[in-house]
């Protein structure tokens, strides 16, 4: 393991004057605690796994690996249910990061204000957060339940008609992105807080001077200020809605993602393909296209922000 | 593991979070009308309302969840209801093992955070710009990337099912380094350091009497918030441990998995595994507030 490689290795020049060797080396010893553990169960397996992702790894014989080259890859290249979880990660989290992004921004403008009891909202908003992935799902689940969950009796009592909030895809997708809208708003909000309230007070006065509106000094003001901390949470969001693992495995308790696959995500099918069918080899190739997807993605993101800031100027 | 992915782009407060959101009331540009609280109370209540629909339906019995119209005020059921958790998940073993491993790691990341932290602020040395930018950027690569061998090495170390299991990949966390770093960049005057360094007290004493008083707030913060990323923790846990052994966010799981789940007793389990944390709320929620304007953690 690369473990006192990584940590000892920028040390090995020598020091001119002796008694300043020790205190060359001394940073490096603050160091080393954090570096010794991040090669080993950080770096070590980040990398490793694409050559884990070129073998035949079954989980009962993790010790064994067979040689394979890219078959793992063309294995999940040709398999419908790994476009599905692809197709589905991709629709919810558009479902859960839009409305969660508009909604924190909004939220955070209003508690912006000059407000009574502004701690008091900020600490109910982030109590969501302070929740597992576990315990939400569980909650949520039974409040979309078919028969007797409260989202369809409340539905039913203005006249609506109960939903299956499971076995229908695009319901059961609205399920699990509620869940994760309802967890990260309250974060986002207060992280598009903390930079409105770094945007200086006179931009505002100024712009109130030339007879802006409210409206035009949100429009105006607060968001061309805040588009670095806007870009901050649309690439984090991302990140975390490729990655979506808890909430669909819990909705209704296996790692399918619902009897016919309606919203399996690329994680769960990671999961499934390592630890229900065991073949560890083919997870590690979802992990990499994973990772590839949130690379290209975060490149996405970067040309849009860059682009929008051109046309602005 | 990195359970922790990102951080705002600005520097941290040099004063600490509780200080911090009262000196900046005079910049909010407006007062806000009834209608601004109207928005705020709603957006609280739905905030707040699965936590009050778990007691609720912790505290009733599981036929009555099952009838046309539900209860919407707690039962009597809660105490039978917690003792039926109790004895199908394993829920008090994982109640212990989840505070170990959160006291536990906790412990470790504020530690090594703090110190590599203070090297990246104050010291230089060579290879300092390459390994910082080392340990930013692995914070953005997802965790899941790593699991696999991962496992494999818990599984060679003869370490699965064991908490160490969960301990030792999340005792160093990148985000925690970068936090201290940015702290100790704006809390830590150089000067206070050289004139240690005058003295001629080592690096080690010049961290333990000067570094570490000054760190504190910010190793408070990035404390409470390890602890609740640890706490709640998903991913790795299932994938490490089993039901037989599990933390609490484990055990939640095979709580919910039984062939016909009584959901009164899976409500009295969430609610004892979420308990916790909402205490560690209730007494801090101000400062953990503050912690995540200044930075992020996201579980």
């Amino acid at each position: 393991m690369a473990l006192s490689s990584t940590a000892r290795l920028p040390a090995a020049k020598p020091a001119k004057r002796p008694g300043g060797l020790r205190r060359r080396l001394a940073p490096y010893g603050f160091l080393a605690p954090f570096f010794g553990l991040f090669a080993a169960f950080g770096l070590f397996p980040l990398l490793y796994t694409a050559w884990v992702s070129l073998h035949r790894v079954e989980l009962q014989t993790s010790d064994r690996m067979d040689w394979l080259g890219f078959q793992n890859y063309t294995r999940l290249l040709s398999d419908p249910f790994f476009w599905n979880a692809l197709r589905n990660t991709f629709t919810i989290g558009v479902l859960s990061t839009v409305p969660q992004l508009l909604m924190a921004l909004g939220l955070a403008h209003l508690l912006n204000y000059k407000l009574r009891g502004r701690t008091f909202f900020r600490v109910a908003m982030l109590m969501p957060y302070a929740t597992s992935v576990a315990a939400a799902t569980l909650v949520f689940a039974q409040l979309f339940g078919r028969d007797y969950g409260l989202i369809n009796w409340v539905l039913s009592s203005i006249g609506v008609n109960p939903v299956d909030w499971q076995a229908d895809t695009w319901a059961s997708q609205f399920g699990v992105s509620a869940i994760v809208t309802w967890r990260w708003t309250g974060y986002n909000a207060l992280i598009y807080l903390a930079g409105m309230q770094s945007i200086p007070g006179e931009l505002y006065e100024s712009a109130a001077v030339d007879g802006a509106s409210r409206w035009q000094q949100f429009r105006h003001v607060t968001i061309p200020g805040l588009r670095p901390t806007i870009v901050f949470t649309v690439v984090v969001s991302t990140i975390g809605a490729t990655q979506l693992f808890g909430e669909p495995l819990l909705y209704e308790g296996n790692s399918g993602g619902g009897i016919s696959h309606q919203y399996q995500t690329l994680g769960l099918y990671l999961y499934e393909q390592g630890w229900t069918f065991f073949h560890l080899g083919r997870a590690a190739a979802v992990a990499w296209v994973m990772f590839l997807l949130i690379v290209l993605l975060a490149l996405l993101n970067a040309a849009i922000a860059a682009r929008r800031n051109r046309t602005d100027r | 593991m990195t359970h922790v992915t990102q951080v705002l782009d600005q520097p941290a407060a040099a004063d600490g979070g509780q200080a911090r959101a009262k000196g900046r009331r005079a910049r909010s540009p407006l007062h806000g009308g009834p209608l601004a609280y109207a928005v705020l109370i709603g957006a609280t209540l739905l905030a707040v309302f699965p936590f009050y629909w778990t007691l609720v339906a912790a505290s009733r019995s599981n036929s009555e969840l099952s009838s046309a119209t539900p209860a919407l005020t707690p039962g009597p059921n809660l105490f039978h209801n917690i003792g039926e958790a109790l004895q199908q998940a394993e829920i008090g073993k994982a109640l212990l093992n989840s505070l170990i491993v959160a006291s536990v790691v906790t412990a470790g990341v504020v530690l090594s955070s703090t110190l590599a932290g203070f090297a990246f602020a104050k010291l230089r040395f060579r290879g300092r710009g390459a390994l910082l930018a080392l340990t930013v950027g692995t914070m953005m690569i997802p965790p899941q990337l790593g699991v696999i061998p991962l496992f494999m090495v818990i599984v060679k170390l003869d370490l699965q099912n064991k908490l160490p299991s969960v301990i030792l990949p999340s005792l160093v966390s990148a985000f925690g380094v970068f936090f201290m770093r940015q702290y100790l960049v704006q809390a830590l005057p150089d000067e206070l350091v050289e004139a240690g360094r005058m003295d001629g007290a080592s690096l080690l004493r010049i961290f333990r009497s000067i570094v570490l008083p000054v760190a504190r707030p910010g190793m408070a913060v990035l404390g409470m918030l390890t602890f609740m990323a640890t706490w709640n923790d998903f991913f790795w846990p299932i994938v490490a441990l089993s039901s037989q052994n599990p933390t609490v966010q484990v055990a939640l799981k095979s709580l919910g998995q039984g062939y016909v789940p009584d959901q009164s007793v899976v409500m009295a389990g969430t609610l004892i595994g979420t308990l916790p944390v909402l205490v560690v709320f209730a007494l801090l929620g101000r400062q953990i507030v503050g912690g995540i304007m200044q930075g992020a953690v996201k579980g």
